[in-house]
């Protein structure tokens, strides 16, 4: 699935934070040059080096950290460049659980990345609130998709690097329309049970 | 310096070779830079894109490229879009005066070391220009850091070249490189060993790299002077620093270890391979040392480079005086 204008990938839901904030728009401006080879070369160039932003908001950024780190290397596939500004970051990774009092400044933090920008959400609080999703909740956001275009849901709890590896994948491959690298054959253990599901991608529209 | 055709062309041809050596330089050293941050770290650091991911810094100026550049409404217009542009500018003219080899020089000038050293203190201007203009708090304290980083290992640094200085009788590059023809213990690093060694340390203090650096420590100032920088603004910077980095690498390599004057076969190659060496060290050194604090920064400074630098100068005077 070529995607010619990836600012547009994906927008929010609809839905309202509890009458919270509003829902951010990504940044959408047409390309200046619009062609489709151009357009190809550029989002080649943007999937190979998704830059994330240094955020995390819960145990769900240690598992980030340990993506970054010497077994799971995020740098091979050039995306280990952390940046702590949001104006040079390309991806941000809600890695957490999103309070009510914080979701604000997530919502800034999203509105002062540049344009192509990407939101991948990891773990089950960024995805509906995870274990604080009950009658009653007063302070949790169920789901970052409420104020924020997810791409990318990454489920688990926290998930695996693995699969933080697989959720960048999956934004490579919606900004190009394929997946540079093998497929892993899924490994099954009795002592647990059948392989996870694979990385569920976001509703693009 | 006559200005004839013969050498407006071959001035044209000078700087059209040092952007692409600029650029070149940025690409290759980036790409090096991660791959010795992934050996130090253990892992092995960009790897598929491209083999051994030889194509990572391609992909990610192409992003950089087609990166929206945003403008901070509180900013100032003019001084924010020219800041990066004037870090890159004065480098042009810097590389022109380095000897790379006996007959590869861009343009002949007999106070070559003068003029870099003016010159350098330009990116100083530009970084406290954008640290200014974004009107943002970390950008300013990230450009007052810088100025007040820059403007105090300026001055061993100016003191440890001024005995080199004093030891050849010349600012003239060319005539430096000279000096230390014939076998290696002519290299002046053998010859002013004290002036080396502040050199060594003044230069990660002017290229702002780490342990030195200050002036962007994302701990502390999220990004420091390029903070509000997004896209081509920020890529510019960032060249900026490698830029900054080659030259005082160049430096190293002209003043210290002999410039084209190799153990065998003297040439340009000796140049730019003592200069890969010695940018391979500031990586290495960048990814083994931690940040230093700001009151350590200027310690360092003050009361141990500055005496030595004093010291040296007095030994070189005397001994140039008495032999």
């Amino acid at each position: 699935m070529a995607s010619p204008d990836p600012g547009k990938l994906s927008e929010p839901r609809a839905r309202q934070a509890g009458g919270l904030i509003e829902p951010a728009r990504a940044a959408v401006h047409p390309p200046l040059v619009n062609l489709r080879p151009v357009n190809y070369v550029f989002d080649l160039g943007r999937a190979m080096s998704i830059w994330p932003m240094t955020f995390g908001l819960a145990c769900c950024a240690i598992e980030m950290m340990s993506a970054s780190m010497a077994r799971w290397d995020l740098a091979r596939f050039g995306a280990e460049v952390f940046r702590p500004s949001a104006r040079q970051a390309d991806l941000m990774l809600v890695a957490g659980t999103v309070v009510k009092k914080f979701a604000p400044l997530v919502r800034r933090l999203y509105e002062q990345m540049p344009a192509p920008k990407f939101v991948l959400a990891m773990g089950n609080c960024a995805i509906s609130g995870g274990p604080f999703k009950f009658e009653g909740n007063y302070s949790v956001l169920e789901g970052v998709d409420q104020i924020l275009p997810v791409d990318v849901y990454v489920p688990g709890c926290p998930p695996r690097p693995e699969a933080l590896l697989e959720g960048i994948f999956a934004i490579q491959k919606k900004l190009t329309g394929h997946r540079f690298w093998p497929q892993p054959a899924p490994v099954e253990d009795p002592a647990f049970g059948a392989a996870p599901a694979a990385v569920q991608e976001g509703e693009s529209r | 310096m006559d200005i004839s055709l013969l050498n407006v062309i071959k001035l044209l041809l000078a700087l059209l070779a040092i952007i692409v050596l600029l650029v070149l330089n940025s690409v290759v050293m980036v790409w090096l830079e991660r791959k010795a941050a992934g050996f130090v770290q253990r892992r092995p650091g960009p790897y598929v894109v491209g083999p051994h991911g030889l194509l990572q810094t391609v992909a990610d100026s192409v992003k950089l490229l087609a990166k929206q550049i945003v403008l901070p409404g509180s900013s100032d217009r003019l001084l924010f879009l020219s800041a990066p542009v004037l870090a890159m500018f004065p480098m042009f003219l810097i590389f022109l005066v380095i000897p790379y080899g006996p007959w590869l020089t861009g343009l002949e000038v007999n106070l070559g070391l003068l003029l870099i050293l003016a010159f350098t203190g330009l990116e100083t201007l530009a970084v406290i220009a954008g640290g200014w203009a974004s009107n943002n708090k970390y950008s300013l304290i990230g450009a007052a850091r810088c100025v007040s980083q820059s403007v105090a290992y300026e001055i061993p640094l100016i003191l440890a070249l001024l005995a080199l200085a004093f030891m050849c009788g010349s600012l003239d590059l060319t005539v430096i490189t000279e000096a230390q023809s014939g076998w290696v213990w002519r290299w002046n690093i053998f010859r002013q060993p004290l002036a080396f060694f502040i050199f060594v340390i003044t230069c990660f203090g002017e290229t702002n790299r780490a342990p030195f650096d200050l002036p962007e420590g994302e701990s502390e100032l999220t990004g420091g002077y390029h903070t509000e920088y997004s896209g081509m603004g920020f890529a510019l910077f960032f060249m900026a620093e490698y830029t900054s980095m080659m030259l005082v690498s160049f430096l190293a390599a002209v003043l210290f270890f002999g410039g084209s004057n190799g153990p065998f076969i003297n040439g340009f190659w000796w140049t730019f391979l003592k200069m890969g060496l010695f940018m391979t060290f500031m990586i290495w050194v960048r990814w083994t040392f931690p940040r230093v604090r700001f009151d350590q920064l200027l310690n360092i400074n003050w009361k141990w480079l500055l005496p030595l630098g004093l010291l040296n100068l007095w030994v070189t005077a005397v001994v140039l005086k008495l032999f």
